[in-house]
């Protein structure tokens, strides 16, 4: 029986995969994202699963997610609300219940909504659609498990092997829906299971049935057509910001002509990082998996002594644990660049959730005056730009730097335009000249960098440490006007960074009757927020900041040239305090969420508007 | 090889240890090691960590690098590894490697990276003034124990080769001739190097060694090995060490028919560790206290893995910079 298949354009589409932690939902999304970036539409993700491994399976705690935006409009973040969720299981569905659109569709694997599941998942009744007031919704009941087995039966695979294709079984419903392509995906499996063949061709039958399943059921009527974007020419690949971060730093290196030493602990979710570099020895980074946090830190800082670029990646209790090392680094004046993937906190916190509350222990978490670059990159791409940046500022000026980025940056992911390295300006180390006298705290003038003095270089052997120095000298002094001399010394060096950092910029009104104030990975939602409200013909505009310390020189002429200033943020309102200190002439309103997820932009445009009605 | 002058190694601050302080001893034993095998001064890079000995960097005419306290071993091991050419050597002490930085320090000589980590013990913390430290003896009075500390000391040795040592000395900060000779093994030897140095602290544990310095008697109370010698000790050179089962007994040779063929002969290169670790835990005053270089094990060392391993993925790659990176894999175009 052929069936009439409507096809309706959309502009935008968010879709969640979920399922248990052990059902592929990271991969299906990512092959997803993939196949979709491919075909020019832009995307941005954003996958959320347990700090648990293998939660209890079927559990609503066990339940893994992985977000898609996607659209033939510039998209900026991962989406509020999904369009079509997918829910593997009861789990999947209560999990993400509050997430699904008025309207939306919900494609649930039927043979998983039985009795037993939904028990583990607690639904107090047998009609979980009716318990989640989910009825209004468009309710696609697959029986995609055996579905799977029936397709794959006769294959001599294990049941257990056969249902781990019901992902890909899955991805097929959702390529047809979407009409994308299978072909990348297929590809794809061939790739990663080379030595697997049958695994390649289990999941590529898989694939293909689900998307004729969908093709022929009577429960789908119509499927969708997304255009590509019209995004900038140029050659493109997806990234995700762990990956960026680690790159821009190898890309920060290579224009210093250093070589790139990291040495790092594994914390979530900063690891990828530390994994990444050390597969880079292809490129020569030294990659040191360190003992703990404090040992990660000090070898780098080692590293950075004897003449490499060090740095060291981490989470909040990473970073506290640094805190230590990071003064070292400031009183022996060495490049270093401290990658703080922000997490939810106090302690071990939401291990694997998004926050912005480690501001102020990257800039003050640490004894003594102890004043340390720090900068905050805002989407999964630009991670790389920022660690560029940390390593340029770090190098040049002879500083610590701490680059924070954030759960949901980390592992977000988005097509980028890929750079060419020489239009990346070149990073110029301040070595020490062989021949002449060298005096360690001899400062330059312009920026108040010391010299870089390379072990092995002769002529130029001398002694740092984390005593006190005599200026110039570098000698160990106790000399009282001298630690006086020397404090002041090291803040002016520090702020003289804001000679050579770009000036703050306003998105949108100049005579805007809101600023929204942001920084870091907030960005996306902040902009879309701010493009919708002006679409809905709100005077408003943006100052999003990714050098907080030292801020860009114009901030105070910026700020005060608006009547009303909110400051959102994803912690209790750091950075609105650390504005209040530095500006306290003006006035700063808030908007803060700690619940260890994103702002979503409906709530943000309503808070906003809300301001921007009150007297 | 032509030695150098030792005025080289010097810097010119003032050495500022307690009149009496073993530390000026080694101080000098370091310099001439480094002088009579002549290695550049630009070659070496001295890290140190936090307390008496830890100022150590402060008085060498080469690198240094005075770090916090427990770290020594964390940033020397960065050093080597970003910078394999250096000659570098870690200067820390009892707190220092053992109680702030233990984590460290068994992690150093587990990697087996390649430098001479000299561990200054003197059973006391001194810089902080005197409080007990984890190689106190049992029992011992301090200021933070004045009733006697209630737990038991680490022995270095033993902690070196429970973390799969593969070089470990002891010289006693009296003997310079025997600490210069030791520091010239350590720095031979390829991989980690840890000297433990018996240093006595004038002020807060004054005369801890004594026993086993003692002008008179140290021939008897010392036992110094040597690689493929026998272990033989004592004035009149008539004691020596053998087994007894599966531990160590102290004989006299002449007596009961013992001749010198019945006496252990010292193979440092073992990698077994049994005979090491008896060796290392004799004390007096049933045995001789083991002194010089009690295991050296040939081993492969972290800092060369690190380069033969980047060698050779580079051989193998057609990934060679930043932009071959970043257009390798998925990359499509938009046009």
């Amino acid at each position: 029986m052929s069936k009439k298949i409507d096809t309706i354009v959309l502009e935008e589409v968010v879709i969640k995969f979920s399922g248990d932690s052990g059902d592929g939902m990271q991969l299906t999304g990512t092959q997803f994202s993939n196949t979709s970036a491919l075909i020019g539409q832009d995307v941005s993700t954003f996958p959320d699963y347990p700090a648990e491994i293998r939660a209890p399976q079927g559990t609503v705690g066990g339940v893994s997610g992985f977000q898609l935006n996607f659209g033939s409009k510039a998209i900026k973040t991962p989406g509020d609300f999904a369009d079509v969720l997918v829910a593997m299981n009861p789990a999947a569905l209560k999990a993400n219940a509050r997430w699904i659109k008025e309207g939306g569709t919900i494609i649930i694997d039927s043979d998983t909504f039985n009795k037993k599941n939904f028990k583990k998942a607690e639904f107090k009744s047998e009609k979980p659609f009716e318990e989640l007031k989910l009825e209004d919704r468009n309710i696609i009941q697959a029986p995609i498990s055996f579905l799977t087995k029936e397709t794959l039966k006769g294959m001599g695979m294990t049941t257990k092997n056969v249902l781990r294709s019901k992902n890909m079984f899955t991805l097929g419903i959702i390529y047809w829906l979407f009409n994308e392509p299978l072909d990348l995906s297929i590809n794809f499996f061939k790739k990663k299971f080379k030595k697997l063949p049958k695994v390649a061709k289990a999941n590529e039958m898989a694939l293909r049935a689900g998307f004729n399943y969908a093709g022929t059921v009577e429960a789908l009527p119509r499927n969708y057509k997304v255009a590509p974007a019209s995004i900038e020419k140029g050659f493109y690949r997806n990234v995700s910001g762990n990956v960026a971060t680690a790159w821009g730093l190898i890309a920060g290196a290579e224009r210093a002509d250093l070589n790139l030493f990291i040495g790092s602990y594994p914390i979530t979710p900063a690891t990828e990082i530390l994994q990444e570099l050390t597969a880079r020895k292809d490129l020569g980074v030294k990659a040191f998996q360190a003992e703990d946090e404090i040992a990660g830190i000090c070898t780098a800082i080692g590293a950075s002594f004897a003449g490499n670029l060090g740095v060291t990646t981490t989470s909040g209790p990473g970073l506290a644990l640094k805190g230590e090392a990071i003064g070292l680094a400031v009183i022996t004046e060495l490049p270093l660049v401290i990658v703080n993937v922000q997490r939810g906190g106090p302690s071990t916190g939401l291990p694997t959730k998004t926050e912005q509350s480690d501001l102020m222990q990257a800039l003050y978490g640490r004894n003594g005056e102890s004043p340390a670059v720090v900068i905050a990159a805002t989407t999964p791409s630009d991670c790389f730009y920022y660690a560029y940046e940390a390593c340029r500022i770090a190098v040049e000026h002879m500083t610590p730097v701490i680059l924070l980025t954030d759960g949901f940056l980390a592992n977000g992911a988005e097509p980028w335009r890929i750079p060419k390295m020489d239009d990346l300006p070149k990073i110029k180390p301040p070595f020490a000249k062989i021949g002449e006298k060298y005096l360690p705290y001899k400062r330059e003038l312009e920026k108040l960098n010391r010299k870089w003095a390379v072990p092995g270089t002769k002529g130029l052997e001398h002694r740092i440490g984390g005593l006190e120095k005599m200026e110039i000298t570098g000698n160990v002094s106790y000399v009282p006007e001298n630690h006086e001399v020397m404090s002041k010394q090291r803040a002016e060096k520090v702020k003289r960074v804001e000679n050579f950092i770009p000036e703050l910029k306003i998105y949108g009104d100049e005579d805007a009757h809101l600023l929204i104030v942001g920084w870091g990975g907030t960005y996306g939602h902040l902009l879309t927020a701010l493009n919708e409200m002006r679409k809905d013909g709100k005077k408003v505009a943006l100052a999003h900041f990714n050098y907080i310390f030292p801020l860009p020189k114009n901030t105070f002429d910026v700020l005060s040239k608006f009547k009303k200033i909110v400051i959102a943020e994803l912690n209790l309102g750091q950075f609105a305090n650390y504005l209040r200190m530095n500006f306290p002439s003006l006035e700063y309103l808030q908007y803060n969420k700690i619940q260890g997820l994103p702002f979503t932009v409906v709530e943000l445009k309503e808070n906003f508007n809300k301001i921007l009605e009150a007297k | 090889m032509k030695k150098a002058n030792v005025k080289n190694y010097k810097s010119d601050q003032e050495v500022r240890w307690c009149a009496g302080c073993g530390d000026f001893a080694v101080l000098n034993a370091v310099y001439k090691a480094m002088a009579e095998m002549n290695i550049p001064t630009e070659d070496i890079a001295v890290v140190s960590g936090i307390g008496c000995s830890s100022r150590f960097p402060y008085y060498m005419g080469t690198y240094g690098f005075h770090g916090i306290h427990g770290r020594a071993s964390a940033i020397s091991s960065g050093v080597k590894v970003a910078n394999p050419k250096l000659s570098v050597w870690q200067i820390t002490g009892d707190g220092d490697a053992l109680a702030i930085g233990g984590n460290h320090f068994i992690h150093v000589i587990r990697r087996n990276i390649d430098m001479n980590l000299i561990l200054f013990n003197n059973q006391i913390y001194g810089l902080t003034k005197g409080q007990y430290s984890p190689t106190s003896k049992m029992g011992a009075k301090t200021k933070s124990s004045p009733f006697g500390t209630v737990e038991q000391p680490f022995n270095p040795g033993e902690l070196v080769i429970g973390a799969r040592g593969k070089f470990f000395a002891r010289v006693v900060d009296a003997n310079i001739k025997m600490c210069t000779e030791i520091f010239k093994e350590a720095e031979k030897h390829k991989g980690l190097s840890a000297v433990e140095v018996l240093q006595n602290c004038v002020i807060f544990n004054e005369g801890i060694y004594n026993f086993i310095n003692d002008k008179k008697e140290k021939s008897d109370r010392q036992i110094f090995l040597k690689d493929n010698q026998a272990m033989i000790f004592g004035k009149n050179k008539d004691k020596g060490l053998m087994m007894d089962g599966f531990k160590l007994k102290v004989v006299e040779i002449g007596k009961n028919g013992i001749t010198e063929d019945d006496i252990l002969i010292h193979d440092a290169q073992e990698n077994d560790t049994v005979l090491h670790n008896a060796l290392i835990n004799m004390h007096p005053p049933e045995f001789p206290i083991a002194m010089g270089v009690i295991r050296a094990v040939k081993e492969q060392h972290y800092d060369d893995l690190v380069e033969k391993q980047i060698k050779e993925v580079q051989e193998k790659t057609s990934i060679r910079n930043m932009d071959d990176l970043l257009n390798s894999g998925s990359v499509w175009e938009v046009k």
